[in-house]
């Protein structure tokens, strides 16, 4: 089987998985969703404070909460299936590209629905042409993370408190993730040009795919 | 626990020729070759001095009591563990060398926990498993029957019962037909007829000139579908018949 078929057949089971677990969208999403509407409670009745900060809360919120999708993996493999996979003769970069598909498919669809509770909740004076550069930087965003998070799902497996570890990891690593997004949209409301900010995150999003590729097999062996 | 609702006959083992083909495997003369090797996890030696040889057609049975790494023993053939001293090869693979990466789907371990994903049914497990191997996905619902499990395929893993879950295992197996099989406590919780398919299973694979090693606490269990009985202590592995 072909690296690429692997990849997909995890991505496959990986994304049915999650729609019968419902992780993400059952459990994380309604957090998010809540954080988002409690932050304006901080700022009292100053509804054009409100109105100016929702992108950048949008951002916060969504990668604080996306860190929980990206390490949702994490939580499911143990042992046994490494060693299954490892004796079914699976790449471990095809696996790490699998779970990097069905993440990015599932943060994408995340952060979907916090940005439209975030233009609900916050009614935000969003540029004109928002539309296209917030797919965009969205996209990478979840690309990112993803790949972060199961990166430091592959560095902390058989270590105990592998979970706590893992946030560790990934927080201030995605720090470019978090800046790239955000000016990304600061930079359309400046009229300034967003190709530095979504080059970041092109940038940072392909050293984590060849970190992540090259690193999978001396991480599988190193974590039996 | 659910109850287990099968309707498995080992006999329908013999229906199984195109469920376990031939491998392209390597001609070696020992499947398995051991010399002095010992494995260490978290910096504690668990395996020490181990020798072990296994021919085409071997069956081997090891006992001992909990903890003395009858598990690792296994871990170490599967090439799953580099061993920390000694030498020796798995399928004319040297141990801890690249080479063992494409002689692992030769391999196939029946792990004391299923290793099944529990949000899928059995046949969506076994068909995942077909995928990944490279294997025909139709033969995950030849195997299913085989193993008496058509009637429960639709069933999650997450519900279903040891025994259930233990005979997709076998189905597995069946599908990616190891030339080498090892088999951790494989009759633990089984019934009559589902601890057959495995010995069903164990004399598949060593007509197909290939070779098992199998664990177990139940001495008796090993020499009834062995041909040589080892027994381990403290890491080490002593001969015994």
């Amino acid at each position: 089987m072909s690296f690429w078929s692997q990849s997909l057949e995890i991505a496959r089971v990986d994304l049915t998985v999650e729609r019968r677990l419902g992780d993400t969208m059952r459990i994380v999403l309604p957090f998010a969703v809540v954080a988002l509407l409690v932050f304006p409670l901080t700022l009292g009745v100053d509804l054009t404070a409100i109105s100016q900060l929702g992108p950048a809360v949008f951002w916060a919120i969504g990668i604080l909460f996306g860190m929980q999708v990206a390490l949702r993996q994490a939580a499911h493999d143990d042992q046994e299936r490494r060693d299954l996979y490892a004796l079914l003769g699976v790449d471990p970069a095809a696996r790490f590209a699998g779970r990097t598909i069905s993440g990015a498919v599932l943060m994408l669809g995340f952060l979907a629905v916090l940005l439209a509770a975030m233009i609900v909740l916050y009614s935000p004076r969003l540029p004109e042409g928002w539309v296209g550069p917030v797919v965009l930087s969205s996209l990478l965003v979840a690309v990112g993370l993803t790949e972060l998070g199961t990166l430091a799902g592959e560095v902390t497996a058989g270590l105990h408190n592998r979970t706590a570890l893992a946030s560790l990891l990934v927080a201030p690593l995605a720090l470019p993730l978090v800046i790239g997004a955000s000016q990304t949209l600061e930079a359309l409301a400046r009229d300034a040009s967003i190709l530095p900010w979504l080059l970041i995150l092109v940038a940072t999003d392909l050293t984590l795919a060849i970190a992540g590729v090259g690193l999978a097999r001396p991480l599988e062996e190193a974590s039996r | 626990m659910a109850s287990t609702q099968t309707s498995s006959s080992p006999d329908s083992l013999t229906r199984l020729e195109s469920l376990h083909p031939a491998h392209e495997t390597p001609d070696v003369e020992r499947l398995i070759e051991f010399d002095q090797v010992g494995v260490s996890l978290g910096g504690l030696p668990v395996l020490r001095g181990i020798d072990l040889e296994a021919a085409p057609g071997d069956s081997l049975g090891v006992s001992g009591p909990n903890g003395v790494g009858k598990t690792t023993l296994l871990r170490l053939i599967a090439t799953l563990l580099p061993p920390a001293s000694g030498s020796g090869s798995v399928l004319g693979a040297p141990l801890g060398t690249p080479r063992t990466l494409s002689i692992r789907p030769m391999i196939g371990l029946l792990s004391h926990r299923p290793s099944l994903i529990p949000e899928l049914t059995l046949a969506e497990n076994l068909r995942h498993a077909a995928r990944l191997a490279g294997a025909e996905v139709e033969k995950a619902e030849k195997a299913l029957r085989v193993v008496g499990l058509d009637a429960v395929a639709s069933r999650r893993a997450a519900a279903s019962s040891f025994g259930m879950l233990r005979r997709t295992e076998v189905a597995r197996l069946l599908i990616t037909a190891p030339r080498i099989l090892l088999l951790d406590e494989p009759f633990t919780g089984l019934d009559l007829e589902a601890q057959e398919l495995i010995g069903a299973l164990v004399a598949k694979t060593t007509e197909a000139a290939g070779a098992v090693v199998m664990v177990s606490h139940d001495s008796g269990q090993l020499a009834s579908h062995t041909n040589r009985l080892l027994s381990m202590s403290l890491g080490r592995l002593d001969q015994k018949s």
